[in-house]
């Protein structure tokens, strides 16, 4: 199997408060992975060390097999694409800027033609064109999702990491994001690893699933193997019925396990 | 990228010539946008050009616009065009310079201001936000009350303010590298030497005489006179070499104005732009500020002017912010020269007093597409 991205040993901590150590994991080309995991767990912070965007405090991480520490910003930006949460939103920037600025590990002052071109493919690809000249804060929140998969397809690499792409979003939105995701792993060959909150949506499109509780990896592997019962009852402290249908785990969550020491069970007051 | 995408069907196939047809209109408006921007920045480079030359011939000796061209003409091209002494005492070595200056001035706080917002990611931030002002006005009020500064006589009030204003920034930079330097840390930093500086400003002035304290409350209104052909060598080197620095960094700006994490994702080193930027636009506030005194409004306003006109694109939105200051500052020297007579108001009152309406103007007018929200 070739192995895009692998990480050894990886170790966090924001201040003095650890997030992970001894993360390990490998990333087989061409599949998209999901993170899992409760809200803390570390899955953005993970991301984030991967891309360098956090510093890790330990650990080895290598794309192709080179070394992500041995690149200076700009390789690695030709290298690994980063789709954020959301952005920060003060200037208001046309669509089509904000596009173009996934051009910049390319290019110095001026762009070419050359890169204005590949920002109008990107856009006809997404099926951008109506929203291309309108200012990105007055977009929807499904808009502005695909607007920052435009970004950091234009980086044109083959490793690209998503943060919680579909959080915020309606189900339509959420399956058209999902659907544009999935689409490129397939045709474009890039190989992707997000974070990810709705386990459906995780087990409907992904190839393989990482179940993170608090900074370790608790389980791993095909969607069927990992998401069950058992595994959302450790991990999420929550009773859920598992279907298999074709590989394709359906989960529907019942309700808080009680007394489990995962520590999101909320303390109910007792009536006085 | 398009390759992998071949449509099959024949329907597939309909709607990709579809949507190409709707790219090619898309496409099409984007380049009429952009056509109508530089025709705008163009509109307004030929402005200045014309006022010039007819601010010029404002004031006790008329003459004319073209009388006023041909005397400027004649300094490079003697052979061809004549020029009267006086016309030439007058218009060379009185009012020119003083337009030159505010010229560059208007330009200089404008870039500055246009940056400083950038990668501050704070619409509030003008050239001032970091202290410079207050620093460079504690420079003039030591040499005011004192006498003293490392040059006497004519520079001494210049060479105080670029003293302070420097020794103001430095500290904030400095500060900055021991602790990262965030937008935030930067902008807390920058109003607490603010009010560092002016209360001590504020502690000379109470032990100033009267004398003294018109001097300094005179430079803090921000004037264009001290500007002179034999001031211009040090500006200007400054300026050449700090504007180039500033718009080749215009791709990282509009990168930072996202977010520091999607800008290091994207290949920028987001605190190091923001070091260098802040140095860089520190030392051109600082070499202004020294000439004119306090004019704070152009550096706040004109970077906001050109985003609701121009868009957010910093390559052509840097230019346009410097244009629009010297423009404005112009303008507004040019009232405040004339309207009352004989007196002169110092030109940073004139600024704030023609330009908010303006602004407001603008602000509730304007597009609100093109502006920050």
């Amino acid at each position: 199997m070739n192995i895009k991205l692998s990480v050894q040993n990886l170790e966090f901590a924001y201040e003095s408060t650890p997030v992970f150590s001894g993360m390990c994991m490998e990333i087989p080309k061409g599949n998209l992975v999901s993170i899992l995991g409760p809200n803390g767990s570390g899955k953005s912070t993970f991301i984030k060390c991967v891309d360098r965007i956090l510093n890790p405090k330990k650990g080895d991480i290598t794309v192709d097999g080179v070394t992500v520490s041995s690149f200076n910003r700009r390789d690695l930006a030709k290298k690994i694409s980063y789709v954020p949460q959301s952005s920060v939103r003060i200037f208001p920037h046309s669509v089509f800027d904000m596009i173009l600025m996934g051009r910049r590990p390319h290019l110095g002052w001026a762009s070419s033609g050359e890169d204005e071109e590949r920002v109008w493919d990107v856009i006809s690809l997404l099926g951008l064109e109506d929203i291309a000249l309108h200012s990105f804060n007055e977009l929807s929140g499904g808009q502005q999702q695909k607007v920052l998969i435009a970004r950091a397809l234009v980086q044109e690499t083959d490793l690209m990491l998503l943060d919680e792409p579909t959080s915020n979003l309606d189900i339509w939105h959420q399956l058209d994001v999902m659907r544009i995701v999935s689409d490129l792993v397939e045709k474009e060959h890039i190989t992707t690893l997000m974070a990810v909150h709705d386990l459906n949506m995780a087990s409907r499109f992904s190839d393989l699933i990482i179940l993170m509780k608090k900074g370790s990896i608790h389980a791993a592997g095909k969607p069927c193997d990992v998401l069950t019962s058992e595994n959302i009852a450790e991990v999420y402290g929550v009773k859920a019925d598992v279907h298999c249908h074709d590989g394709v785990p359906v989960i529907i969550p019942y309700q808080q396990i009680q007394g489990n020491g995962t520590g999101n069970t909320p303390i109910f007051c007792p009536a006085t | 990228m398009n390759s992998s995408y071949e449509p099959v069907s024949e329907a597939a196939k309909n709607h990709r010539q579809k949507r190409s047809e709707k790219l090619i209109k898309v496409q099409k408006e984007y380049r009429r946008l952009l056509g109508r921007k530089i025709a705008f920045l163009t509109g307004i480079v030929l402005l200045i050009t014309f006022a010039v030359a007819y601010i010029i011939t404002l004031g006790p000796l008329g003459m004319t616009i073209p009388q006023v061209y041909e005397t400027l003409l004649a300094r490079y091209l003697p052979g061809i065009f004549n020029m009267d002494e006086v016309f030439e005492q007058v218009v060379w070595n009185i009012r020119f310079p003083r337009i030159i200056g505010g010229i560059f001035a208007g330009f200089g706080f404008g870039i500055c201001g246009c940056v400083m917002q950038a990668v501050l990611k704070n619409p509030l931030a003008s050239p001032f936000t970091l202290g410079i002002s207050s620093g460079a006005h504690f420079g003039v009020a030591i040499a005011a009350v004192f006498g003293v500064a490392i040059i006497g006589g004519e520079y001494l009030l210049i060479a105080n303010a670029f003293l302070f204003a420097m020794l103001c920034s430095l500290f904030i930079v400095s500060l900055a590298a021991l602790k990262g330097a965030t937008s935030e840390t930067l902008i807390l930093a920058g109003i607490a030497v603010n009010y560092l500086f002016s209360s001590l400003s504020q502690l000379m002035a109470y032990f100033a005489n009267d004398e003294q304290l018109r001097l300094m409350s005179l430079w803090g209104m921000g004037d264009l006179s001290a500007f002179s052909w034999s001031k211009f060598g040090l500006f200007v080197a400054i300026f050449v070499i700090c504007t180039p620095i500033l718009l080749s960094k215009a791709r990282d700006l509009n990168l930072m104005t996202i977010g520091d994490d999607s800008a290091l994702s994207l290949g920028v080193n987001a605190n190091r732009v923001r070091m260098v930027t802040m140095m860089v636009s520190s030392v051109l506030v600082a070499t202004i500020v020294c000439f004119t005194g306090t004019i704070g409004f152009i550096g706040l306003v004109a970077p906001h002017m050109a985003r609701m006109l121009i868009g957010t694109d910093h390559r052509i939105l840097i230019p346009a912010s410097g244009i629009l200051g010297a423009c404005l500052l112009i303008c507004a020297d040019a009232v405040a020269m004339n309207i009352i007579g004989p007196t002169i108001i110092p030109t940073g009152i004139m600024t704030a007093l023609l330009g908010v309406p303006f602004f407001l103007y603008l602000v509730l007018k304007g597009k609100r597409k093109e502006f920050w929200q």
